[in-house]
């Protein structure tokens, strides 16, 4: 069994078979959970939100068309699971973060000048600055942050991306692009912080 | 940024994120290290934006908590689905 295709799969889950969501779960569970995680910032949410896009893509699996892959799919639904959680305990925020970035184009323009790129290995993969890096991705927007975590933690394209989140390619590439602009800019306010000369 | 490229600076940035994805045209790419090459304040923006995305690349991955697997597992034997 753990050798299925996803299409497979699919179709195995499509037929009922209780057994094909064990694989299913041990395939992307751990993918689902992370993904949670970083959107939610709290395990037992996060343990939440994968119990619920579990049971509602075993309930909603005789719609899934495979337009989008499995793995595709079930982002999607963590993705808007953790959203709705999310908009459950802040409205504000997500009203907000649902127009982000403004229509205008502005471009960002980098504050933030000191080079740390030649700061010793051991400062750049400290626990600490683990912690500092976790925690400004965290902190990003919703809207850039699962762009973020799709396109580099879990390494889908730009076109799954798209497809999981539902919105354009264009406005991944907008969204990543932000997402990165601002945490260098965190990043380096960190360094800077961090040296003896107060850079 | 310089005061006397800032026009320039304004036009890598609009073009870094195709860049930096590595989705720049050839001619963009030799336009950005032309720039890169007489602009410091460009070239650590862009170094460090590259050395950022390498280490959240770096970082761990989290993993599910002991026992997770087995309550959802438990919880689909009472859940009609």
């Amino acid at each position: 069994m753990a050798e299925l295709s996803d299409e497979e799969l699919v179709s195995r889950l499509q037929g009922g078979d209780k057994s094909a969501c064990t694989v299913c779960i041990d395939r992307y569970g751990t993918a689902v959970y992370r993904l949670a995680l970083r959107l939610l910032k709290n395990e037992a949410d996060a343990e939440d939100v994968m119990q619920e896009t579990f049971l509602n893509a075993f309930k909603a699996i005789g719609s899934f068309e495979g337009r989008s892959s499995l793995k595709t799919w079930l982002y999607r639904i963590t993705y808007n699971n953790a959203m709705m959680r999310l908009r459950q305990k802040d409205p504000a925020l997500l009203s907000i973060d649902e127009s982000w970035p403004p229509e205008d184009g502005a471009v960002i323009v980098p504050q933030q000048l000191f080079d740390w790129c030649c700061l010793p290995e051991r400062e750049l993969t400290s626990e600490e600055t683990r912690q500092k890096l976790a925690t400004a991705v965290t902190d990003l927007p919703p809207a850039l942050k699962g762009v973020f975590l799709l396109r580099e933690f879990e390494g889908l394209s730009t076109q799954e991306t798209a497809d999981a989140l539902e919105i354009s390619t264009d406005l991944v590439k907008t969204r990543l692009y932000r997402a990165r602009l601002q945490l260098r800019e965190n990043l380096a306010d960190y360094f800077a912080s961090a040296q003896p000369s107060g850079v | 940024m310089n005061h006397d490229t800032r026009q320039t600076c304004q036009q890598l940035l609009g073009d870094l994120s195709a860049y930096v994805a590595g989705e720049a045209t050839t001619a963009v790419c030799a336009a950005i290290e032309q720039h890169l090459a007489d602009c410091e304040n460009c070239r650590v923006v862009v170094d460090t934006l590259h050395k950022t995305i390498f280490l959240y690349q770096q970082l761990p991955q989290p993993d599910l908590p002991a026992g997770a697997r087995d309550r959802l597992i438990a919880r689909l034997e009472i859940e009609p689905i």
